[in-house]
């Protein structure tokens, strides 16, 4: 009996108000004050260091996108002027609205084209790597996932030489030589001119919206930025496949043998079994490859620095470039909060996806 | 009947190898392709581009690990800044981010939640915004194109902090209680017995951080424009095609992304294990 009330009181006592790391006199105020004090000493270098490092620099770059600053003088001696910079990006024709149009352009076509392939690419390898009764399973999970962990600065050079006119993929492609990196024919166009449009429609060239017509903004992601789609799927996809491993064994194997009982073949399988398991898996790849996929900046950087013909540059670049190069940091930061937004939307979607898909 | 069930799996066994080995392929032959190239000599560079053994006719040669040490191109001392940088990083993070951690999952104190919070905001900031304001920070600080600029803004890290706190509140309240009553001083408790039962925790940590940081571009580029003994092995990396103008020497420039890649190439491999395990015990029942 008195086993039993020790274990009722044991249990009665509210958890939270507890200090969980009780002194000899932990119910004393003094107590809990140098528990106060500790926490604090223990989580203040770093608070201190996000706030200068993170916090201080997000209010930063709000205030300074309204102001007209070159980066070299000190921000806070130059002019307040309003919504300028942003106006410049958006709305008053110009080579900035034209710019900056195009980075959202090219970045754009690449995210559609990154996150299906590296999305699909890695489900795929996951779902043979995890089904199948194989040996060596170790060896080809490290293999498919070695080039994440490598830079991207390396893979970024080692693609470039694969992709030269005189490289690796053209010998081995059956197309002749193709002039990747700096080819900016879009390859939209480029299928249109094999059913022989080569010339825009007359609609399609006269409309223009932000400074590019109709005709540029559908020309598809020119050669040179597929050859950097291909590379960074070739490296991202390693991730995600391992995410996806996670994923899928965690689905109970009783589902797929009620489903291998009730007859169903292998794609009936993957289409009614896996993919509606993994939904949630799923969502939070495209997710993260969504929000990666908005930020792509060191592969624009190693390969063509933006070019041919700007047909590479997004805005993560184009940040980068008009304030280190172009001295016009003010702009840059403007081009960096319109990012931040557009990042935020997607990071929003992914938490509201994530929590809905929780409590199922 | 039975023999065609044998066929069948055997097939579907055939077909499981086949895909496997030819996505293996697809990802490890540029590795392949980037080592056998830094050691073949220009001509025939561009005449065998494909090829993975030296054509007898030029022979195998150093020239390309020899052009990585001139006054351009300075593999050793970008590996020396890289080294220094990648050490002092991981090593803060691993000290911040598991006493803030522990504090965060075991310590009640004022502003806790705000704390935890905070991290979280942090964690959702996006890089790339922060480029032009880190640059100016560093600037007002004085630690532009030094050491500390490189490594200082690098250390303070919410997904560290994060992961520790998530693995810290797996650790029994009891455990830690016992200590307590022993008379342990909570600096005691967590040296003593927290951290070295975080240890799965903290290997996670150095490896994730140690390829991060190794690989890091986007900062070095920004905290040491103009000072050049202090780039790193990308940032030298990223520019060395410049360095070279028109000639692109590519048994030199592949043996540079070699080089840079074989240190996180060793530990992955000696590591590998950890992500095996780790994948191993989040359940292979099936």
């Amino acid at each position: 009996m008195v086993a039993k009330d020790e274990a009722s009181t044991e249990i009665d006592r509210p958890r939270r108000n507890r200090p969980l790391l009780p002194r000899r006199r932990s119910r004393t105020r003094s107590a809990s004050r140098s528990e106060n004090a500790l926490g604090w000493i223990f989580t203040g270098p770093v608070v201190f260091g996000l706030i200068l490092f993170v916090a201080i620099p997000i209010l930063l770059t709000v205030w300074v996108s309204f102001r007209d600053w070159n980066g070299f003088v000190s921000p806070f001696d130059t002019p307040y002027i309003g919504f300028e910079n942003y106006s410049k990006l958006l709305f008053e024709a110009g080579i900035r609205q034209t710019d900056f149009a195009r980075s959202i352009r090219n970045n754009f076509y690449y995210v559609i084209g990154v996150v299906p392939m590296q999305t699909t690419l890695a489900l795929v390898i996951a779902v043979i790597l995890n089904k199948t009764a194989l040996k060596g399973k170790g060896f080809f999970r490290t293999a498919y996932y070695f080039p994440s962990i490598t830079s991207s600065i390396a893979v970024t050079l080692i693609f470039v030489f694969m992709f030269q006119t005189q490289g690796a993929i053209n010998a081995v492609l059956p197309f002749g030589n193709i002039n990747w990196l700096d080819n900016a024919n879009g390859l939209i166009h480029n299928a249109l001119g094999v059913i022989g449009v080569h010339q825009p429609p007359a609609w399609a060239a006269g409309i223009e919206f932000m400074g590019l017509t109709l005709w540029d903004w559908f020309a598809g992601p020119s050669v040179a930025m597929f050859a950097i789609m291909m590379l960074v799927t070739w490296t991202t996809t390693g991730t995600m496949m391992l995410i996806f491993l996670a994923g899928l064994q965690s689905i109970p194997p009783s589902v797929e043998e009620a489903a291998t009982v009730d007859g169903a073949g292998p794609f009936q399988m993957f289409w009614r079994v896996t993919i509606p398991m993994m939904r949630p898996t799923i969502y939070f790849v495209v997710m993260l490859g969504l929000i990666g996929t908005w930020q792509v900046f060191d592969q624009i950087f190693a390969t063509n620095f933006g070019g041919p013909r700007k047909t590479t540059i997004t805005p993560a670049f184009w940040i980068y470039f008009q304030s280190f190069r172009n001295s016009e940091a003010g702009l840059g930061a403007a081009i960096a909060i319109l990012l931040f937004g557009v990042i935020m939307i997607f990071a929003f979607l992914q938490r509201c996806i994530i929590k809905s898909s929780g409590e199922l | 009947m039975a023999r065609d069930k044998i066929t069948k799996a055997s097939v579907k066994r055939f077909l499981g190898y086949a895909a496997l080995v030819f996505f293996a392929l697809v990802f490890i032959l540029p590795f392949v392709l980037t080592i056998v190239t830094s050691f073949k000599t220009l001509p025939d560079i561009q005449q065998n581009p494909v090829r993975l053994w030296a054509d007898p006719k030029y022979g195998w040669t150093l020239d390309g690990i020899r052009g990585l040490n001139t006054s351009n191109v300075r593999l050793p001392r970008w590996a020396f800044n890289s080294v220094v940088v990648t050490v002092s990083v991981v090593a803060g993070r691993l000290f911040f981010d598991s006493i803030a951690g522990f504090a965060l999952a075991k310590m009640r104190f004022r502003g806790r939640r705000a704390v935890f919070g905070f991290v979280i905001v942090v964690l959702a900031v996006p890089g790339v915004v922060l480029l032009i304001p880190k640059f100016l920070i560093m600037k007002e600080l004085g630690i532009l194109n030094t050491y500390a600029g490189l490594i200082l803004p690098l250390m303070f890290d919410a997904f560290g902090i994060f992961l520790m706190k998530q693995f810290f509140e797996q650790l029994p309240d009891e455990m830690l209680e016992a200590a307590a009553i022993d008379g342990a001083t909570t600096w005691q408790i967590f040296t003593k017995v927290a951290l070295p039962l975080a240890a799965p925790a903290l290997i996670a940590l150095t490896i994730l951080s140690t390829a991060g940081v190794w690989n890091d571009f986007m900062h070095p580029l920004i905290a040491v424009p103009g000072n050049p003994d202090l780039q790193t092995l990308p940032l030298g990396l990223a520019n060395i095609r410049a360095a070279f103008g028109q000639a692109q020497p590519w048994n030199t420039i592949l043996a540079g992304t070699m080089l840079a890649t074989l240190p996180i190439a060793i530990i992955f491999f000696i590591f590998q294990r950890y992500f095996v395990q780790g994948l191993a015990t989040s359940g292979t029942k099936g």
